[in-house]
């Protein structure tokens, strides 16, 4: 349990767009995980994805870890920010790009 | 499960709501559910979304595969119209 808690903590840190999705990047398994993806892909910027369909204990504790019963979930600079609903309303208000421009930027001047 | 029963669950975490909910596949497991309370006021999408999935509690684990929600105040849901 604390080792999987870790893997996450590790995994938002270590990647400033990270999506915890059902299926790859290539091939999303679930309508929800594809159509976030798709915005990211579209915004054109670095993130990383984990599969929870391949590991139900991350499935079960990604939940846990954000207390938000469904997937896909992203994480952006380290912080919780939603699943496809809020993602794509922040994309449709224009409020995502600059976050995610403003998190990578802020990187690459470290 | 129906979406009445999903509204009336709704209905009974945020009382003050306005809810709408609408089974897009006729499979009784995706729904989409338009949700409109005062209580929303001066929330993030994230608190907004927590109110509803507490109030579905297990449902949401269990019976519900897809819920799309769109929460907003009643003033941004009168600007929607």
């Amino acid at each position: 349990m604390a080792d999987i808690i870790e893997k996450i903590e590790s995994a938002v840190k270590e990647n400033k767009v990270m999506i915890f999705m059902k299926g790859d990047r290539s091939f999303p398994q679930c309508g929800f995980s594809a159509a976030t993806v798709a915005i990211f892909e579209q915004l054109g910027v670095p993130f990383a994805t984990a599969d929870v369909l391949s590991d139900p204990e991350l499935r079960d504790a990604i939940k846990r870890y954000s207390n938000w019963p469904t997937i896909p979930q992203v994480y952006i600079d380290g912080k919780f920010v939603g699943g496809c609903d809020i993602i794509r309303e922040m994309h449709e208000t224009g409020e995502l790009e600059p976050m995610v421009k403003a998190v990578l930027a802020a990187t690459a001047h470290q | 499960m129906d979406p009445k029963e999903i509204e009336t669950m709704i209905a009974r975490g945020i009382p003050d709501a306005q809810v709408e909910v609408r089974d897009y596949t006729g499979g009784g497991d995706h729904f989409e559910a338009i949700v409109v309370s005062p209580s929303f006021e001066g929330k993030g999408l994230i608190e907004r979304h927590q109110l509803v999935y507490q109030a579905l509690g297990d449902a949401m684990r269990v019976q519900v595969h897809a819920l799309t929600l769109k929460t907003l105040t009643p003033a941004q849901y009168q600007n929607r119209r």
